[in-house]
């Protein structure tokens, strides 16, 4: 603090060149604020956007009022919503069906998803690691796969098309209510998301240490007790967030309540948005997607508030963790094959039933001498399904799955690199505002559910926006939104495997000279990229089998395999719909052995697992 | 071998000051330890020289080299400002082996393939760590990685070396070699070192210069045998020395000419220095430096023993003296019944007066609030 006074211009330019330096030797504050700054863009500026365009009048709106202005202050679309002689079938309708569904699935998956997670970790059932790698395929599939073979099973004559096995092979129709409607929705979106469950639960389900059972045993407690008073307290925020996360999942899902509600009228939400859609009515569909991002906030809020705030245990203590297996006794055998059916069931059923379907020559005729490939392989003959060649033969097809693969190839790559600069600017910035504003709005697109944040980015860019052209139709916004809607994992993902790489590591680099660039390549990319890959597998796997996020934004022009499923579908052209749902299902199952096989390569030789000490 | 001059550094977290206005002046060569209770800045200051912390205040130099001043917008960000630091967690990245770890940091500075083997090679040869070339971090003990952090640091040759508490993850033995081995390093690199420690023993032994810090403020600064002998508090007094320093308040009297201080069952012999009658204080005694006999001797005070603890090469004494406890420190293996009388007596030249209301020494405060200035 000696005495060298610097004069008022060059104290400034001092203070301006500290700046400029404290801020070059902080890279996590430069790519945390770009983040927020292209997030915010992204996230914040799209919602904004259709606040805006579902309170003016539009000029599709103009049919109904002529005189009116485009683009001025305007309650038409609320009112069309909620207080018209449409309100009913519009609004209040979807909306009591889309809750039940979302209650009665959510209740059964996560009890299901739970009821396995429990048997899995904690007991001994038997050939417990295939079943563990089976158990997730449901959730590998898209979740409308079940409900293509549900047609295929219980299709009655009523609404048109051929019918189903169920009455091909047993000669009864099944009522309406069986083949259409509430009841197969519900049952086959529990099918797919007890996997979910079961995966969100299984692994809060491994960090209870058995010590803290045993303790309750010492002092006393029964096994109901232990269980009641230790174990399920300890597990109530997974359970909390595994329902509000199965639930707002429910809410924005397309493609099974379009497949099984669509044909007898029957709408949810989501159907509603794309109805509203196709009808050109979008500011109908934004208003609906307003609502539907309102309930799942107050879904979140409800749960943090419930569970969240005031007791969020961390139970993994890192030392002296053990766990221990329940002997199930006389149960072990009957639980054991009870499972097994259960998962096979869900697994391979839907499968089979769909691979029968796309090997019937005349839909409706089960006799085995009605079989043929020729819905794979066949040139294309103009009596059959339109002329449409075999699914192994169609350029539409392939094109589409070329499209596919090629989004979730981009959208894993693009989540992962972003991944990796939030999780590093959000745990490099520990305790700043910052890093606190960056992990919030990474985690926004959390609450928006997927058909509504589709319906969002098409009010955003239909039309030229600032540098960015109108992106409608094209891939690029498929790649967007399929990177921003898996955001939220993607940065949690990054954030965890920044938080294993202890400080000292980066600043022992630092200190030996290397560059911040130097680090990130040495460093910190080898030391996360078990955590980042796995990550980037799921990102692949959720775009590839991904329609309700996209399916408003799909055109010709970029058309993905999950659109080509249900356009077929929709022309009731269920051989190909089945087959090409089989081809892909088959694609994400190889690129997943085929990512964990180059992983398992790669990890054994790098001994990244304890980097700090 | 550089100088590092800190002048008014001052860190905060939000409110929380953690290092106050420090001045701190390291010489080329010097190995200086800063020594002191967790939470009382001695980590903030050494991650301030190295360029991991940015201070809200103040300067910092390597010889004339501003590394780092709020007035002048100067900060040297790390990377460039050539020294080497060892973590308490020793830093060592796992994905590399032993020699990677060694050599990415000796690539990066552009230096030809031979010299970067001939350094390497020279580093694991120093650290005796030649063989495990190929190994990776995980695969090796505690020891093993510790010293390959050394290996790391000196490869790069750097005039300033910086050491976070490297010891505090061995287990007793190996950090008394360890300790031994870093001394030699010292003595051949002839580098600057800054050392961090919380453990007296470490800062005594290993040091030119003890920095003692408390609450982000420097508390004294002297050569280890200065800080042990004539510490400047009581803090100071209380945090070096193992088994810990005795202290007795009491009042001075004066008895037969002598002046003394009267503590509870215990009379403490003091100068005229130590100021007029009545006037309060509190003395400190070594446990090592009170004199002991098992036999009755004339002047001696009797005491009454507690418990012997004997360590092997040591034996530590409990003694009652009235309401007072001491502690003694013996050599050798002593075997004494708890309950015995012994006497006991005082060498004036080993005892510290201090004041009870603010805590400094009577004797070195005035000298040495000077001489901290640097």
């Amino acid at each position: 603090m000696s005495g060298d006074r610097v004069s008022g211009t060059g104290r400034i330019g001092a203070v301006l060149r500290f700046q400029a330096y404290r801020i070059a030797n902080r890279p996590d504050m430069v790519i945390g604020v770009i983040c927020l700054v292209a997030l915010a863009f992204l996230v914040l500026g799209p919602l904004l956007e259709i606040i805006r365009d579902a309170l003016s009048l539009q000029p599709y709106d103009l049919a109904y009022h002529p005189d009116g202005e485009v683009g001025s202050f305007s309650l038409f679309h609320l009112e069309r919503v909620f207080v018209s002689p449409i309100s009913k079938a519009l609004f209040y309708r979807p909306l009591l069906n889309s809750l039940a569904i979302g209650v009665t699935v959510t209740a059964v998956a996560v009890s299901l998803g739970s009821l396995l997670a429990w048997l899995l970790v904690r007991t001994n059932v038997h050939f417990k690691g295939p079943l563990g790698t089976l158990i997730v395929v449901p959730y590998m599939m898209p979740s409308w796969v079940i409900a293509l073979a549900w047609l295929a099973l219980f299709k009655n004559d009523r609404i048109g098309g051929s019918e189903g096995l169920a009455a091909g092979l047993l000669g009864f129709q099944p009522p309406d209510w069986v083949s259409y409607g509430f009841f197969p929705i519900v049952v086959t979106l529990s099918l797919h998301y007890f996997a979910y469950a079961y995966l969100l639960m299984s692994g809060a389900l491994a960090t209870v240490d058995s010590e803290l059972e045993e303790a309750g045993a010492i002092s006393g407690m029964g096994r109901w007790q232990r269980l009641s008073r230790i174990t399920l307290p300890l597990l109530l925020p997974a359970l909390g967030s595994a329902v509000v996360l199965t639930f707002i999942r429910i809410l924005g899902t397309f493609g099974v309540p379009a497949l099984l509600g669509l044909p007898v009228r029957f709408f949810t939400f989501s159907t509603q948005i794309y109805n509203s859609i196709n009808a050109r009515n979008n500011g109908d569909a934004f208003v609906l997607a307003l609502v539907l991002i309102v309930i799942a906030v107050s879904f979140i809020w409800i749960n943090s508030r419930i569970i969240g705030v005031r007791k969020s245990f961390v139970t993994m203590t890192g030392k002296g963790f053990r766990r221990r297996e329940i002997n199930l006794g006389l149960w072990r055998v009957p639980l054991t094959i009870l499972v097994w059916v259960f998962v096979l069931a869900s697994v391979l059923l839907p499968l089979t039933i769909l691979l029968w379907e796309s090997l019937i020559l005349l839909p409706g005729d089960y006799s085995l001498d009605n079989l043929t490939t020729y819905f794979w392989i066949g040139q294309g003959n103009t009596n059959l399904a339109y002329g449409e060649p075999g699914v192994l033969l169609n350029d539409g097809i392939l094109n589409a799955l070329g499209n596919s693969l090629k989004l979730g190839v981009s959208a894993a790559l693009f989540n992962g690199f972003v991944g990796l600069l939030v999780g590093y600017a959000v745990v490099r910035g520990r305790g700043t505002r910052l890093s606190r504003w960056l992990e919030s709005i990474a985690f926004a697109p959390y609450i928006f559910p997927s058909i509504a944040l589709g319906a969002i980015y098409i009010g955003m860019f239909s039309t030229p926006l600032g540098p960015i052209p109108a992106l409608y139709g094209t891939f690029a916004i498929l790649v967007l939104i399929t990177v921003v809607k898996n955001l939220p994992f993607t940065s949690r993902t990054g954030i965890a495997a920044m938080l294993q790489i202890d400080r000292s590591l980066e600043e022992a680099a630092r200190v030996l000279g290397m560059g911040w660039f130097k680090r990130l390549v040495r460093i910190i990319m080898p030391l996360s990229a078990s955590g980042l890959i796995s990550g980037m597998l799921l990102t692949f796997i959720t775009a590839m089998r991904e329609l309700s996020l996209i399916v408003l934004l799909l055109s010709p022009s970029n058309m993905v395999v999950t659109g080509v499923i249900f356009y077929y579908q929709e022309q009731n052209m269920p051989q190909h719909s089945g087959a090409v749902a089989l081809l892909l299902v088959l694609v994400i199952v190889l690129a997943n052995v085929l990512v964990r096989l180059v992983a398992h390569l790669a990890g054994a030789r790098s001994l990244a697992s304890n980097a700090g000490a | 071998m550089k100088e590092i001059r800190l002048s008014g550094i001052r860190k905060a977290y939000g409110r929380e000051t953690v290092v106050h206005d420090m001045d701190l002046v390291v010489r080329p060569g010097e190995f200086l330890t800063i020594l002191g209770p967790s939470g009382c800045g001695k980590t903030t200051t050494l991650r301030a020289i190295a360029g991991l912390e940015e201070p809200d205040d103040g300067e910092i130099r390597f010889d004339d080299q501003v590394v780092f001043s709020r007035q002048k917008g100067v900060i040297v960000p790390p990377e460039k400002r050539n020294l080497g630091l060892i973590f308490q967690s020793y830093a060592l990245w796992p994905h590399m082996t032993v020699e990677k770890n060694i050599l990415q940091p000796l690539q990066n500075k552009g230096l030809s393939r031979a010299e970067i083997d001939e350094r390497t090679t020279r580093a694991l040869d120093s650290v005796q760590m030649s063989a495990f070339r190929k190994r990776y971090p995980s695969e090796l003990s505690g020891g093993q990685q510790q010293r390959v952090a050394v290996a790391r640091m000196i490869a790069s040759q750097p005039p300033i070396l910086l050491m976070d508490e490297p010891l505090s993850n061995l287990d007793a033995k190996l950090r008394l070699e360890m300790r031994a081995e870093l001394l030699r390093l010292h003595r051949e690199l002839g580098s600057t070192t800054v050392y961090v420690t919380h453990d007296q023993a470490e800062a005594l032994t290993l040091s030119d210069t003890v920095v003692v810090m408390d609450q982000g403020s420097i508390v004294q600064i002297g050569a280890p045998y200065d800080i042990y002998h004539h510490p400047t508090n009581l803090l100071v007094a209380e945090f070096i020395g193992e088994p810990r320093i005795n202290l007795i308040e009491g009042e001075l009297t004066e008895a037969g000419g002598t002046v003394v201080l009267q503590g509870k069952g215990i009379r403490i012999p003091a100068d005229a220095a130590a100021g007029s009658a009545s006037r309060r204080l509190v003395a400190s005694v070594r446990p090592e430096s009170i004199l002991l006999s098992t036999e009755k001797r004339d002047g001696w005070q009797e005491v009454r023993l507690d418990n012997a603890q004997p360590t092997g090469s040591t034996t530590i004494l409990q003694v009652a003296a009235g309401d007072s406890r001491l502690s003694l420190v013996q050599t050798g293996f002593v075997r004494l019944e708890p309950g015995i009388a012994l006497w006991i007596d005082f060498d004036p030249a080993s005892v510290n007066f201090f004041d009870p209301a603010t805590g400094k020494n009577i004797r070195t405060s005035s000298k040495v609030a000077g001489a901290d200035v640097g």
